[in-house]
């Protein structure tokens, strides 16, 4: 009983983030932000749609978990590549942003060498 | 099951927002962005689904869509900054830190 709760709560609490993704996906001013938004709030989603689905179906929690920590482990990681070369290619960045620590820090590199 | 179902078009109202990104664009990293998000719930569609149609073996396909996921946005991505998807040693432009 507690853990169909459980996993009904996280499955809402799931669905509701992923919408939020979505809809940051859709009205964040510029690349950078939509990156971040795209992976943080998916990821989050969709893991605890999975935690959800683990505890309204104990048998088959193992695979859930196995999901959920590939993509723990892979999200980031595309999300930082993407970032990467989306900053090396320059891409344009939105008027209010004020602090750009790569470009600082290779400046800097720049500058020592 | 109830539940399911509204996890299911939850994921189906996201994945609309994010083919309209796919769409709108406006540079290439938008596009791979939105196809990695759709990519990573269509790996919480085909579970929910699973459950939903009482056939959690789905579960398996899911699995195996992160993976390809994961390898094809690393692939896009590097093919569009380097041009080359063979190693970032002998592109000119790669520094430390390069996939």
């Amino acid at each position: 009983m507690t853990l169909d709760l459980a996993g009904a709560i996280l499955l809402v609490a799931g669905g509701a983030f992923l919408f939020l993704g979505g809809l940051g996906l859709y009205r964040m001013p510029d690349t950078f932000n939509r990156i971040q938004v795209g992976t943080k709030a998916t990821t989050l989603g969709t893991v605890l749609s999975l935690a959800g689905a683990g505890c309204l179906q104990p048998e088959w929690s193992f695979k859930l978990v196995l999901i959920g920590i590939f993509l723990l482990f892979t999200n980031p990681l595309s999300s930082q590549v993407l970032a990467r070369s989306a900053h090396r290619i320059g891409v344009a960045q939105a008027p209010e942003t004020r602090v750009d620590h790569l470009a600082e820090d290779q400046k800097r590199g720049r500058d020592e060498s | 099951m109830t539940l399911f179902s509204a996890a299911a078009v939850g994921i189906l109202a996201t994945l609309a927002l994010v083919m309209v990104r796919a769409v709108a664009g406006p540079t290439v990293f938008d596009r791979i962005l939105a196809v990695n998000a759709a990519g990573t719930l269509t790996v919480g569609l085909i579970a929910v689904y699973g459950f939903l149609d009482g056939r959690p073996d789905f579960l398996d396909i899911a699995l195996l869509y992160a993976l390809i996921n994961f390898i094809g946005t690393i692939a896009v991505t590097k093919y569009v900054k380097f041009r080359d998807l063979g190693h970032p040693a002998r592109s000119p432009q790669a520094e430390e830190g390069d996939v």
